[in-house]
C-alpha cells in the first residue's frame, strides 16, 4: 500500500485545464519536490489534494484510502496539513490563539490545546513571538506561522505552499532547518517551492510540471538535466 | 478575579436597585435594559465573534414572542412556559434558515437575514387566523408588579453573559472567532466551518428568542410591526453591538445601557430641561423645541453612533484602553 498517490488528476476552470492529468506518487518519509513555471498548476494540484477545489476527475489516495471526494476539514483531521502561498493568518488573533485554534483539531480541553500549541511553537521557533498579534507579524514570521499551525495538526503528510518566497538568506537558512526538521520527525512532506537551490538541496525527489502537465520526475539531479525543464524555465535556445 | 470585579459590583447594584428605587418607571428602563443585553449579546455572537452579521434578529425575536403568545392565547398554557418553546421555536427558524444561506458569503448572508425578517413580518400579518394579523396578540400579565418581571430578566440576562463567557473562552469560542477572521485557513485546520456557523446560530438565537417571549409576557401585548421591526430591534441590535463594542463579552450590555439612557434623555426632553426652559422665560419655541427633541430619540442614538465609530471603532468596550490612556494624558497635562 503506498502512502499517497495522487491518480490522473485533472481540473478544468471553464474551458482551461489548469492541471492535466498528473499522477504521482510520494513515499513515507521523505520530502517531495514540485515544480514549475509561473501558473503551471501546482498550487493548484495542492488545493485539489485538500479539496479547496473539486478534482474535473481523477483519484487522491491517502494510506489506501480514497480521499477525493472528502471535505477539506476532514482531510485536515485524516492527517493532510498545508499551508497556503498567500499566508492567511487569523489576523486579529496571537500566534499562540492562531496555533492553538490548529491544535483543537486533535484534542477537545483547552489545557490540552494549549500545551500542544505550545509545544509546536517552541519546535517552529516561534516562541519569541506568541503573544503578538497575527497581523503584526513579518512575512517571515507568518510563513513560519503558516507551518506552525499545520504542524499543531499532527499532519502525517505536510503540503508547503511556497514557504520560502520573500525571506531573506538568513531566514532562508532558517526555513530550510525547520522543514528538514520536520521531515526527520516523521511527517511527509511535499514542497512547491520556486528558488531553485531550496527545492534542489532539500528534496529527496522532484516532479516537473509544465501547462499543468507533467514534464519530468526524478531525483533532483535528473530533473535539472532534463531538457523538458531546462526548457520550460530558461527557453528553447537552452535545451 | 479581579477581572471579575466590575461585573459583580454592577450584578449586585442591579440586585438591590428596585428594593431601593421603588418607582416603576426606573425599573421598566432597567428591565428594557437587561432585556436588550440578552439581544446584544446573541447578536453579538454571531455577528462579532463569528464574523456573520445579522440584520433581521427581530425574526428570531418575534418567532420567540409569538411562540409564547400564540400558545397561551390558543391553548391557554402559561406563557412561563411559553418561554421555553420561544427560544425552541426562535431556534427552529434559525436552523433550516442558517443551513441555507450560510453559503452565503458576506453581505449576502445580512441581506438574507433582513429578508427573513421582512418576510416573517408579513407573514405574521397575513396569517389572520393564527397571529390576528395587525390587530396583535393580547394576553394576561401574570403579575401586576413590576419586580418579578425585573427579576426574571435579570437571571435570564446573567444566564446569557455566563454562557457567552463559556463558549467564547472554549473551543467553540475559538473556532467562531477562527471562522471570523479567515473560513478557509478555519477549513484547513480541520474544522467544520458550517456546523459551527450553525452552532453560532443555533446558540445565539435561541437566547434571542427567550427574550422575545419574556417580551410578550412582559408587556402583555405584541403585534407583527413591534416584535418584527426593523428599526427598532433588528437595527437596534447592530447599534448596540457596535457601540459597545463587537467581539467583546460585555460590549453589548455598555451598548444598551447607553442606547436605552440615549433614548430616555431625548424623550424626556433632555431631563425636562426643555420645558423648565419654556416655562422661565414664558416663549413658545422652547415648548416647541421640547416636543421635537422628545421624537428625535433614534436620530440622537444614530449621532452617538457615528460618533462612536469615527472615534472608537472598536466600540466603547473594545477601545476601553485607548479610552483610558487618552483620559490619563489629559490629566497629565492639565
Amino acid at each position: 500500500m503506498s502512502f499517497f498517490r495522487a491518480e490522473n488528476l485533472v481540473k478544468y476552470f471553464g474551458g482551461l485545464a489548469a492541471v492535466n492529468n498528473v499522477s504521482f506518487e510520494v513515499h513515507q518519509g521523505e520530502i517531495f519536490g514540485l515544480i514549475g513555471p509561473n501558473g503551471s498548476g501546482k498550487t493548484t494540484t495542492f488545493n485539489l489534494i485538500s479539496r479547496y477545489h473539486r478534482l474535473t476527475s481523477g483519484r487522491v489516495i491517502f494510506k489506501g484510502q480514497e480521499i477525493q471526494h472528502l471535505p477539506t476539514y476532514k482531510i485536515c483531521r485524516l492527517g493532510i496539513g498545508r499551508t497556503f502561498q498567500v499566508v492567511k493568518p487569523l489576523r486579529r488573533m496571537s500566534v499562540l490563539d492562531n496555533v492553538i485554534v490548529a491544535a483543537f483539531a486533535r484534542v477537545n480541553t483547552m489545557r490540552e490545546a494549549r500545551e500542544l500549541a505550545l509545544q509546536t511553537i517552541e519546535f517552529c521557533g516561534l516562541l519569541p513571538v506568541q503573544n503578538l498579534l497575527a497581523k503584526s507579524l513579518p512575512i517571515a514570521w507568518r510563513k513560519r506561522l503558516e507551518i506552525a499551525r499545520a504542524m499543531a495538526t499532527r499532519p502525517s503528510l505536510l503540503l508547503l505552499d511556497e514557504t520560502s518566497a520573500g525571506l531573506n538568506p538568513t531566514e532562508l537558512l532558517q526555513a530550510i532547518d525547520l522543514i528538514k526538521k520536520i521531515r526527520d520527525n516523521g511527517t511527509t512532506i511535499i514542497i512547491i517551492e520556486h528558488i531553485m537551490h531550496v527545492i534542489m538541496s532539500i528534496s529527496d525527489r522532484i516532479h516537473a510540471i509544465n501547462f499543468g502537465q507533467t514534464i519530468a520526475e526524478g531525483t533532483p539531479q535528473e530533473v535539472a538535466q532534463n531538457n523538458a525543464v531546462i526548457e520550460a524555465y530558461l527557453g528553447t535556445d537552452y535545451a | 478575579m479581579k477581572k471579575n470585579l466590575y461585573p459583580m459590583i454592577f450584578l449586585i447594584a442591579l440586585i438591590v436597585f428596585p428594593l431601593v428605587l421603588r418607582q416603576e418607571y426606573y425599573q421598566h428602563l432597567i428591565i428594557l435594559f437587561m432585556m436588550w443585553v440578552v439581544i446584544g449579546s446573541s447578536w453579538n455572537l454571531l455577528a462579532g465573534y463569528t464574523g456573520r452579521v445579522s440584520f433581521g434578529h427581530a425574526a428570531f425575536f418575534g418567532s420567540g414572542a409569538y411562540a409564547a403568545g400564540l400558545l397561551a392565547y390558543h391553548y391557554g398554557i402559561s406563557p412561563w412556559w411559553g418561554m421555553a418553546t420561544g427560544g425552541l421555536l426562535a431556534t427552529a427558524v434559525a436552523f433550516p434558515f442558517g443551513w441555507i444561506t450560510f453559503r452565503l458569503h458576506g453581505a449576502y448572508f445580512a441581506l438574507a437575514t433582513l429578508a427573513l425578517n421582512e418576510v416573517l413580518k408579513d407573514a405574521a400579518k397575513i396569517a389572520e387566523p393564527l397571529t390576528n394579523g395587525m390587530v396583535g396578540i393580547l394576553i394576561m400579565p401574570t403579575f401586576s408588579s413590576k419586580l418579578p418581571y425585573y427579576y426574571i430578566i435579570l437571571v435570564m440576562m446573567v444566564l446569557t453573559i455566563l454562557c457567552m463567557r463559556l463558549t467564547v473562552r472554549s473551543k467553540l469560542g475559538y473556532y467562531f472567532v477562527s471562522i471570523r477572521e479567515d473560513q478557509d485557513a478555519a477549513e484547513s485546520m480541520g474544522i467544520n466551518t458550517t456546523r459551527y456557523k450553525m452552532i453560532s446560530l443555533c446558540i445565539g438565537t435561541f437566547w434571542t428568542g427567550l427574550a422575545g417571549a419574556f417580551y410578550m409576557n412582559y408587556m402583555g401585548f405584541i403585534d407583527p410591526s413591534v416584535v418584527f421591526s426593523l428599526q427598532d430591534l433588528s437595527i437596534a441590535a447592530v447599534l448596540v453591538g457596535i457601540v459597545g463594542g463587537v467581539g467583546t463579552i460585555y460590549g453589548p450590555a455598555v451598548g444598551a445601557f447607553i442606547m436605552i439612557a440615549v433614548q430616555e434623555f431625548f424623550r424626556s426632553g433632555f431631563f425636562g430641561l426643555f420645558k423648565y426652559f419654556g416655562d422661565k422665560t414664558g416663549s413658545g419655541a422652547f415648548t416647541t423645541l421640547s416636543e421635537f427633541v422628545k421624537s428625535a430619540h433614534t436620530l440622537g442614538f444614530g449621532l452617538l453612533v457615528i460618533l462612536v465609530i469615527l472615534l472608537l471603532p472598536n466600540g466603547i468596550v473594545g477601545d476601553w484602553t485607548k479610552i483610558k490612556t487618552k483620559l490619563f494624558r489629559m490629566k497629565v497635562t492639565t
